[in-house]
């Protein structure tokens, strides 16, 4: 799948609710579906700080995809990690480093990436990004 | 606005209040952030657009019919504060932008002038940021040493720790008069006395105070009380710096500019006296004038009164949110203003701030620029709700009611 694919995905996932309250339940129970991550990546050179919560972003190549694996000590910011994690993961370095990510702005979470202190996902995402053009670097070497 | 008879008509006092109708996802906003920063009435909101309509000019120097206008507005609401915390004399209110700078201030001047090396500053557990890394910043620079009042579970100052650091090489103590995170209102004027006994000098930082609680400089003979107008219900941007005269006469200037000077020639330049000493450059003058409103605004409803509700409000919902499983009240000093500090076991603060965002629904969820004191309890954050005049009983039980379906959610 694209990473379009994938946040067209989420898209269509989110337009079944039309209440608050469903979207956010469903939102944490994304963030319980992303499994810890294992201790040993959660270090201070992978935490990624928020005013708030953390966010641990672990990056690797398999092959020539780049993969994450993240996690967070706050549920809500947990499930968007995922979904984060779900657009981007497993592709290639080229594809993350530029990738227009829209669907937060389409389900109507644009909030959690804005440029507040609250939260640290707007950094897990330059985050990535920044991955995503270390690693074609090492690959174009 | 009020009636002159002190009544206390809560309704007549949201209408005042134009924010109250907004709606934020749906639903009317519940504004619980009163800690943070305080809504502004409507004649402070007339004030300024007035000032900006028909006498918006520099001040002091102008000839003209504006400048004398905004010149005299700008000087009222000096008076207005010198009677707002009973200072003596009206030079010893100084304008600032907020607490913040209110303590920059006194650490880069009166600090830098008469404190060194080996000499101790007094700070205690329960402190702001803004009256932390000020002191820090003059330790690192003067070889001044940092020393801290622990306190209780309760979130209180330990006295007898307190009384114990005192010596004399204690020069200054700089205390929070009520706690931001806690609602904490400390012993203030036995720390300035104790503090005067030995020989140092005591500021107090009443950013959380001023809105809740009668401030009297004189009673309390504190050396420098700071605080800030957007927790008055007035603009932000804007501050005062109470001093004793005697202090600011022997404190260098802190900002070099216009309207500080007497006289300036490239050999030497002559400082103005009080307060323009101290305000360098063109003031914010459109917030200082509308301050003056919040002020009386306040004081038409009178303090005790504010209070009374506040408290009321407070009581009614500490004892309710005891209904949640897991919660803990973070800060329960027997002397407390209308500050909700709690946490939930197994429950991250920004999931819960998020959530009730989504009820419309505004609290404050983090470290609230007191880090040092979450690390005294173990904790990285609360929620917390904060109260001011125009909140009600039944935005109370709609908060509770959303806290409740929060932790079902997060359950």
């Amino acid at each position: 799948m694209t990473i379009n694919e994938a946040q067209d995905e989420l898209i269509e996932d989110f337009e079944l609710f039309d209440e608050w309250e469903s979207k956010y339940e469903y939102i944490i129970d994304l963030g319980k579906q992303l499994p810890d991550l294992s201790e040993e990546y959660k270090t201070d050179e992978n935490i990624i700080k928020g005013c708030q919560s953390l966010v641990w972003l672990h990056a690797y190549m398999d092959g020539d995809l780049l993969k994450f694996e993240a996690d967070s000590n706050a549920i809500i910011v947990k499930g968007l990690v995922n979904m984060l994690v779900k657009v981007l993961s497993g592709n290639k370095p080229e594809d993350i480093a530029t990738a227009d990510i829209y669907f937060m702005d389409r389900i109507g979470l644009h909030q959690h990436l804005a440029q507040t202190r609250s939260n640290g996902l707007a950094s897990m995402l330059k985050q990535m990004r920044a991955y995503g053009v270390a690693f074609q670097a090492k690959t174009e070497k | 606005m009020m009636n002159t008879t002190n009544q206390f008509d809560i309704t007549s006092i949201r209408n005042d209040f134009p924010i109250l109708n907004e709606v934020i996802n749906g639903k009317q906003l519940v504004y619980f952030d009163n800690a943070a920063t305080t809504q502004k009435p409507r004649i402070v909101l007339d004030a300024l657009s007035a000032y900006y309509e028909h006498y918006n000019a520099n001040i002091h120097r102008g000839i003209h019919h504006l400048a004398e206008k905004a010149t005299a507005a700008f000087e009222e609401t000096r008076n207005r504060f010198q009677q707002f915390v009973n200072a003596a004399l009206r030079e010893e209110i100084i304008f600032t932008y907020g607490t913040t700078d209110g303590v920059n201030l006194v650490a880069q001047t009166y600090g830098r002038q008469f404190l060194s090396a080996g000499d101790e500053i007094i700070i205690s557990t329960m402190e702001h940021h803004s009256n932390i890394v000020p002191w820090q910043m003059l330790c690192e620079e003067k070889g001044c040493v940092l020393r801290v009042i622990p306190i209780n579970e309760d979130g209180e100052l330990l006295m007898e720790a307190f009384e114990e650091m005192l010596s004399e090489r204690t020069k200054f103590v700089s205390v929070v008069h009520v706690s931001n995170a806690l609602g904490t209102i400390n012993p203030v004027k036995e720390i300035v006395a104790k503090a005067h006994a030995v020989g140092a000098k005591v500021m107090l930082d009443g950013a959380q105070a001023s809105s809740h609680l009668t401030i009297d400089v004189q009673d309390l003979d504190c050396d420098f009380y700071a605080l800030s107008l957007h927790k008055i219900y007035g603009p932000t941007g804007m501050g005062v710096l109470y001093g004793k005269k005697e202090l600011l006469d022997a404190m260098p200037p802190y900002r070099g500019g216009g309207e500080m000077i007497k006289e300036v020639t490239f050999e030497k330049t002559t400082y103005n006296e009080l307060p323009y000493k101290f305000e360098a450059g063109t003031p914010n003058i459109g917030d200082v004038v509308a301050a003056k409103y919040a002020l009386d605004y306040v004081d038409t409803i009178t303090k005790p009164i504010i209070a009374a509700h506040e408290n009321a409000l407070l009581q009614y919902a500490t004892q309710a949110v005891q209904e949640i499983e897991g919660l803990r009240v973070i800060g329960r000093a027997k002397e407390k203003v209308s500050v909700l500090s709690f946490v939930i076991a197994g429950v991250h603060h920004q999931d819960i701030g998020v959530l009730l965002d989504q009820q419309g629904i505004a609290v404050r969820t983090g470290h609230h620029c007191t880090q040092p004191l979450m690390q005294r309890f173990g904790i990285t954050g609360t929620t917390r709700a904060s109260f001011a005049v125009y909140n009600t009983m039944e935005e109370v039980d709609r908060f509770v009611a959303g806290l409740k379906k929060v932790v079902k959610m997060l359950a």
